[in-house]
């Protein structure tokens, strides 16, 4: 009796000491400041009602969800993933299979695609993170290719024609306008758990294990990480997010084709996103995604530059990795220490 | 069994071979001398199609005195690139150099896409066929073929023969020996770079006088230079070569069995097994 009293204070202690760094985590500014700020520019073009804006926030944020979930393979872990894009054609494609042949709804279909993606991360990469460097960097290109053929050739999913919803599809939605409001909603949502997600990753012990990947892997191996487990988790996670975005996407198309789902340069574009705005850092790869969002649809709308967008595009990239490698964030750190406390 | 359809099949994706192998060859020397994996092969690919296109419509060369000239325009290419973009960042770890040789190619792409569109041109090429039996060689084929050839084995000559080339591996084994040995390694990164971008727009060259194209289609000869580099061994530029013919066997003689549209499939699962099982390359001696 006496004795199970010490005992159930130090299992509430345990209890709370574990509990307390994740509160700690959750209630950090930086975090809720990020948040904060995603959900107030999301909110225009709810409150101005301006689906031209929502079309446009729509873009940020999905370019703001694939780099900031490649950054947690290649930014923490420094596991170079080219092809990343892969997960967020296989997401589209499962959601819209399902969206199509059960008609589940949005929601169920967004789910189901995240979970398969991360799923096939997991399968693929417990033998394919063995590779390191230039080796898994061809690999993950290799694995995109390999998908969109098997697509493109894949008769359930529409081969090279693709799939298209019909315009009554809409309707279980309340029509085609409230859809695409939803999409919207869903790509908020989706937005929000990317970055929380890369947050509280970057924060845990789970995340410096990463790093400590990153830097050296036999020394993190021989400090008692395991690389393995450590790196296909990283993997699934960079997988999950980038498949409901995906998901979501192409259930506002409305279409979905081999081509732009499994797309090799916008894939690279996300990597670009995150070397403009820093390497490693949870805020660099939304403001290089934003910045270089916004660049890209201000160059196409411009005449003049409108067929040279990619060309600058690769002129901005060889410049950042020549002279700022650090990226935006990585470089306002690197030159205003105060900055480091407010930014990760 | 239609056997004189498969032979060829088989005749037609060995020829082909030795012009994809002659592409992967520039991509492994470049990975072998300096272990960087070129992205904008491709698109330096497409130049060579382009410079050959060029200059065989606008100054009426004949187009193999087309595709010689631009052997030379590729070396310069390559070593103006290795310059500007490359020899900054090249002791950086492998992401830089993939970033800073993909941001070449988006530039490429990009100034290309907005001087010549993405219409198809083709060069009319005509020097006869070689028949026998149900077997049809266009000459086209076969001039190819010996072109690639001579480049290859003046490659092999350069490598092995010069005393350049003593120096260009002198710096693949062992970069800071070398530079101690009194070899400019700053010079013979350079030079090796603008060989492999010359084999790589040697090979756009002979593509173009068989296929029609835009200057997007490097994009699909690269990612087949790939495949090849992985079959023959990174860094090992014979090994391309062979790669490059058993890959285009494997499509000339896969396609009576299949749909031509799971071809692709099939090389990219190959692709994958190899760097899985042996990332040296089925013919990559060393482990």
């Amino acid at each position: 009796m006496n004795s199970s009293q010490p005992f159930a204070a130090s299992a509430r202690l345990a209890w709370r000491e574990t509990l307390i760094p994740y509160v700690r985590l959750i209630a950090h500014p930086f975090l809720g400041l990020v948040l904060g700020v995603i959900l107030v520019v999301a909110l225009f073009p709810i409150v101005t009602n301006s689906p031209t804006l929502r079309e446009e926030i729509f873009l940020v944020l999905m370019a703001v969800i694939l780099a900031s979930s490649v950054n947690i393979i290649m930014g923490y872990t420094g596991y170079v993933s080219f092809g990343n894009i892969v997960f967020f054609g296989l997401g589209g494609y499962v959601a819209f299979f399902m969206m199509l042949t059960f008609h589940v709804h949005l929601a169920v279909a967004v789910l189901a695609g995240g979970i398969f993606a991360a799923l096939f991360a997991t399968l693929l990469g417990i033998p394919v993170l063995r590779l390191r460097g230039a080796y898994f960097a061809l690999a993950t290109i290799g694995i995109n290719e390999a998908v969109r053929a098997f697509v493109n050739n894949f008769d359930p999913f529409g081969g090279s024609v693709g799939m298209n919803f019909d315009y009554s599809f809409y309707d279980a939605y309340g029509g085609a306008k409230n859809a695409l409001w939803l999409a919207y909603y869903a790509i908020v949502l989706v937005a929000l758990a990317t970055v929380a997600a890369s947050f509280i990753i970057k924060q845990s012990k789970f995340g410096l294990g990463l790093m400590g990947i990153r830097e050296d892997q036999d020394a993190a191996q021989v400090l008692g990480i395991q690389p393995a487990r450590y790196k296909v988790i990283a993997y699934a996670i960079s997988a999950l997010f980038p498949a409901m975005a995906g998901a979501v996407f192409f259930f506002k198309n409305g279409i979905i084709e081999p081509g732009p789902a499994f797309s090799l340069t916008a894939s690279i574009e996300g990597l670009v996103a995150v070397m403009l705005g820093g390497f490693g850092t949870v805020a660099g790869p939304i403001v290089g995604a934003v910045v270089y969002d916004r660049l890209r649809s201000f160059l196409l709308t411009s005449g003049a530059f409108s067929e040279l967008h990619v060309a600058v595009a690769g002129v901005l990239l060889l410049l950042i990795v020549l002279f700022v490698p650090a990226g935006l964030v990585g470089e306002l750190r690197r030159r205003v220490p105060w900055l480091r406390k407010y930014t990760e | 069994m239609n056997w004189e359809a498969l032979f060829a099949s088989a005749i037609d994706g060995i020829m082909l071979g030795f012009i994809y192998g002659l592409a992967a060859m520039g991509l492994s020397l470049i990975f072998g001398v300096m272990r960087v994996i070129n992205l904008a092969h491709g698109p330096i690919i497409a130049l060579g199609m382009f410079s050959t296109y060029l200059l065989t419509t606008q100054l009426g060369l004949n187009p193999y005195v087309g595709v010689v000239l631009t052997l030379m325009f590729g070396l310069l290419f390559g070593i103006v690139m290795y310059l500007v973009a490359v020899h900054r960042v090249i002791n950086q770890p492998e992401l830089t150099t993939l970033l800073a040789t993909f941001a070449v190619s988006l530039i490429i792409i990009g100034l290309g896409t907005a001087a010549f569109t993405t219409t198809p041109r083709a060069l009319d090429v005509d020097v006869g066929t070689l028949q026998s039996g149900a077997v049809t060689i266009l000459g086209t084929r076969i001039i190819a073929v010996l072109i690639a050839l001579a480049v290859a084995g003046g490659l092999y000559g350069l490598l092995y023969r010069t005393r350049v080339g003593k120096s260009i591996r002198a710096v693949a084994n062992n970069r800071a020996a070398a530079e101690l040995m009194g070899i400019n390694t700053t010079a013979m990164l350079a030079f090796s770079f603008g060989l492999g971008a010359a084999l790589a727009t040697t090979a756009g060259g002979l593509i173009a006088t068989l296929f029609a194209f835009t200057i997007l289609a490097g994009g699909s000869f690269e990612l087949k230079s790939f495949v090849i580099v992985v079959l023959g061994g990174l860094g090992n530029p014979t090994g391309a070569l062979i790669g490059g013919i058993l890959l285009g066997l494997l499509e000339g003689v896969t396609t009576i069995f299949i749909p031509v549209g799971w071809v692709p499939v099939i090389e990219y699962v190959i692709f994958i097994l190899i760097l899985l099982v042996r990332p040296n390359g089925l013919l990559g001696a060393r482990a």
